[in-house]
């Protein structure tokens, strides 16, 4: 029987949660001598105030989109893939080999044939640590970060070799006009009033919202889920009944790497129309946050994506107006991971015993 | 009342974890120098009392009394120091160390350990001569068997000078050659004018050993009664709380042709280590063919085998047809697919995942079944919904909702699930390992008429069982298995529990007559190697 009722569980602990660490970080807004309630105004203002605000959340809200997929549908065959980054970075390459060798006629097609490539690029970089760990037994938690690493020293050698465009930067060349995606700004424009003017977001974060409910789909409701889903809560019954480990983790690994890779549409392709180096900036890594806190859930990642979009794109304001330091909100993201992700049973256990009591009041001694 | 001092009292305890009640109001005397059993099903309640008194749980409300002294026991020193010992269902031992490391572990006179472990040695020869509690000092735990790492455990007990010993299921795990030994123990301890608890779900125990027993059922004492004047029917319908059939009721066999055919099966693990050696024997239409032996001696792997997740060689036919044992051309599902169902020994590891819904556990393994699709891409959950509401109905699982998580049902319900799936799927071979562990008595009897019905229906039933009562009342022919071997076949009326147990015990008794006798002499004599060869 459940201790606590299904809203409770999946609203009122994260609600709290984010209080907490949004209470913690005004102190430490206040111990270096900022005010933390203008702070919380500026980040609002920054992040939600406008249309170009907007346009910046919804952007990197986007990205942790599909690295929060990348790492939920992993989780649910219990498979921590911490290579998002790095499936990211490769899947861009993939965005970057097709936008510039192959004549588009259309952005429609070159987002088509994007997504292919960044998936299947994606996937490709998940499949050897994925390999490894079905038939060798290799842990993907090591695998995958090392594998993070060889990703940037991949995409390193080909924006300075085979890929580099003639100048100073290492960096392909402009992706042609035909590959380009319609930006918000292309899409919401009304003639007089034009709307997320100068903001990166662009029609990817559909893509995104659609890869949720595919994969909704998938682990609730196919075949395929139902064998992530059994073999992820119990590999010895999943053996029993069949399910195959090998097959199960290489198709999960897949999968995930497929999503991180697919991020590469809207960072590579949709926004800078190039691809440069470190172009992932971190995304990956705050794909494991968004999915923790999202609870591996497809809409509860979108719900934490969004979050994470705007604390990156309100931190970004807060830095470019007052003297906090950028640092200060890779604090406040810490501490906000903290609290969803490590603390969750702090606030968990407190809640529970709260609504067993009053459970237990209500049934007035009656032995259950 | 007699004027001496109860070594144990109990009065008024009660503990509740979150909405469930696991002890009510409970009170207690046990005197010393007696056998007291505590017989209740599982969820009754019983271990969580013997907690409390080890001081691993705090109660709620009551208070203990030790000889006539009201003492508070906070954690399991405080146990300890009020000569209170326990052995536990699952012993708590240290497997890379000897048995006297094991001893003075946690009892160390000082910083230096040889001093402890001469006192110890010295100890335990005196322990083994006073109470036939031999063991070898010097051996590893994990070199010793089930029955020597309990002595073992009592050792421990004893070494702190424990009076009073709590014994929790202490025969799971035992032959009935060992359980007789262990019995012959605790009646020297007795002697000695040691209090002992016994705890346990079987009525034969009770009935053979205590001098007084409790009763409990959902949390409550519901009696104290002599032993002497009580009867095994008394207590279990005292455990249930309604009248129960202990025996099984069943016509005899009508078999059939050759279902199941096994030849010189082997199994070799991971570890290299020789699980299975040259297996043999055939399953029948219309029988049930009971597998004995005390667990780990391939049970576990020949179940496996046959539901297709090891690997072995040999033969193994199915209706005449041979079936691929290599793992390379089938799993699971193609066992399935061959009229094997299979209710795995261990439901909550096996046969159940315990965090999906009743009706996610009643497609597992059956998840490619035409009828569960929608398309080739969907699964109709609607459709496996309203199919487990039926099973849940037929098989009187409660309570009947689908959408419960299998978690939250009793371990006799759970069990009813699994055998709701596996059996309605309408299997030729039904392979079915400790249909009853964990399972409470009520449920045991709808159990066992399930698994009869389906042999009346003319199906072939190979079952795996360590409780010896189950296998003798189920089966129509008995196969003993000891080190990976089938030791002999018996029919159940031509047999007993004591030729069954020196079989399990890897003792052939072919010759019967003076051999018989000598080994059971020497059983009886030695008793402190038997549990050895284990």
């Amino acid at each position: 029987m459940d201790v606590m009722p299904k809203w409770a569980d999946v609203v009122l602990i994260p609600v709290i949660s984010i209080l907490l660490a949004a209470i913690l970080s005004a102190l430490v807004i206040l111990a270096i001598g900022e005010n933390p309630w203008e702070a919380l105004k500026l980040m609002v203002d920054g992040a939600l105030g406008s249309t170009y605000g907007w346009g910046y959340t919804l952007y990197y809200a986007t990205n942790f989109i599909f690295t929060g997929l990348a790492v939920a549908i992993a989780f649910h065959a219990r498979l921590f893939n911490i290579g998002g980054e790095g499936q990211a970075l490769i899947g861009g390459l993939g965005v970057a080999i097709i936008c510039l060798f192959i004549p588009w006629p259309h952005w429609t097609f070159a987002l088509l044939g994007a997504a292919i490539g960044a998936a299947l690029f994606g996937a490709a970089w998940a499949a050897i640590p994925a390999f490894l760990q079905a038939k060798r037994g290799s842990h993907v938690v090591i695998t995958t970060i090392m594998f993070n690493f060889i990703a940037a020293a991949v995409l390193n050698y080909f924006l300075i070799g085979a890929l580099k465009a003639p100048g100073m930067e290492p960096a392909t060349a402009k992706f042609p006009e035909a590959t380009h995606l319609p930006s918000f700004q292309d899409m919401f424009n009304f003639g007089e009033t034009t709307f997320f003017r100068g903001a990166p977001a662009n029609i990817t974060f559909f893509v995104a919202l659609a890869a949720c409910v595919a994969l909704w789909a998938l682990i609730w409701k196919t075949r395929l889920g139902y064998e992530i889903r059994s073999f992820g809560h119990s590999e010895t019954a999943a053996k029993y009944a069949g399910i195959s480990p090998t097959k199960i983790i290489m198709v999960a690994m897949l999968i995930s790497g497929a999503l991180a890779g697919m991020m590469a549409i809207n960072n590579v392709q949709g926004e800078a129309e190039r691809l440069v180096l470190n172009a992932v900036e971190g995304a990956g890594f705050i794909g494991i946050a968004v999915a923790l806190m999202g609870r591996s859930h497809p809409f509860g990642v979108l719900l934490a994506a969004l979050l994470f979009g705007f604390l990156y794109q309100g931190g970004a304001e807060l830095a470019l107006w007052t003297s906090i330091p950028r640092e200060l909100i890779i604090v406040i993201q810490a501490l906000v991971i903290l609290f969803t992700g490590a603390l969750d049973n702090m606030v968990r256990m407190p809640l529970e015993r709260l609504f067993l009591s009053l459970r237990r009041a209500k049934n007035d001694g009656r032995t259950v | 009342m007699s004027d001496v001092a109860p070594a144990i009292e109990l009065k008024g305890i009660s503990k509740a974890f979150g909405p469930v009640q696991a002890n009510k109001d409970i009170s207690i005397r046990v005197m010393p120098g007696t056998i007291h059993g505590i017989i209740g099903e599982n969820g009754a309640g019983k271990s969580t009392l013997m907690s409390i008194l080890y001081g691993f749980y705090k109660a709620d409300a009551g208070e203990i009394f030790i000889s006539g002294r009201k003492t508070a026991i906070p954690d399991s020193q405080a146990a300890i120091a009020a000569g209170i010992g326990m052995v536990f269902q699952h012993f708590k031992l240290v497997e890379n160390f000897t048995v006297l490391e094991n001893v003075i572990l946690g009892a160390e006179d000082s910083g230096l350990l040889r001093p402890s472990l001469s006192r110890a040695r010295r100890e335990l020869k005196n322990l083994a001569e006073e109470y036939e509690l031999n063991v070898d000092p010097d051996a590893l735990i994990e070199e010793v068997g089930v029955g020597m790492q309990q002595r073992v455990e009592i050792l421990k007990a004893l070494y702190r000078k424990a009076d009073i010993l709590i014994l929790d299921e202490p025969t799971g795990v035992l032959t009935p050659a060992e359980a007789d030994h262990l019995f012959r123990i605790l009646e020297n301890l007795k002697r000695e004018g040691k209090t002992i608890i016994l705890i346990t779900h079987k009525l034969r125990e009770i009935m053979e050993i205590t001098d007084t027993v409790s009763v409990m059922r959902r949390g409550e004492m519901t009696a104290t009664v002599k032993t002497s004047e009580t009867s095994p029917p008394e207590l279990a319908e005292l455990m249930v709380g309604r009248k129960v059939l202990l025996r099984v009721d069943k016509v005899p066999a009508q078999i059939g042709r050759k279902i199941l055919e096994v030849k010189d099966l082997n199994v070799t693990d991971d570890k290299g280590v020789h699980r299975l050696k040259g297996v043999s024997f055939d399953v029948h239409a219309g029988e049930i063919l009971g597998i004995a032996g005390v667990a780990g001696n391939g049970q576990s792997e020949l179940l496996e085998v046959l539901g297709g997740y090891e690997r072995a060689t040999g033969l193994v036919k199915i209706n005449g047809e041979e079936i691929d044992l290599t793992g390379a051309k089938s799993d699971g599902q193609s066992r399935r697919a061959r009229g094997i169902s299979h209710v795995p020994e261990d439901r909550q590891r096996e046969g159940l995942i315990m965090d999906f819904h009743a009706w996610e556990n009643t497609a597992f393994g059956y998840h490619h079944d035409a009828e569960y699709q929608r398309s080739k891409l969907f699964m109709n959950n609607a459709a496996i919904r309203k199919d487990t509401e039926e099973k849940m109905a037929r098989f009187d699982v409660r309570p009947p909702d689908p959408t419960l998580e299998a978690k939250s049902f009793s371990g006799g319900n759970q069990q009813k699930i699994v055998l709701a799936r596996e059996i309605e799927q309408n299997p030729d071979l039904l392979l079915i390992g400790q249909p009853t562990r964990g399972v409470d008595i009520g449920a045991i009897e709808f159990i066992h008429q399930q698994i009869v019905a389906l042999r009346d229906q003319g199906k072939a039933i190979l079952l795996v069982s360590v409780e010896l009562e189950e296998i003798l009342s189920l089966s129509d022919r008995i196969a003993v298995m000891f080190d990976g071997k089938i030791m002999g076949e018996r029919m159940p009326d031509k047999t007993d529990e004591k030729e069954l147990g020196l079989l399990m015990a890897g003792m052939t008794t072919e010759p019967r007559g003076l051999l018989h006798e000598a080994v059971e002499a020497q059983l009886a004599h030695a008793g402190g190697d038997a549990g050895k060869e284990v």
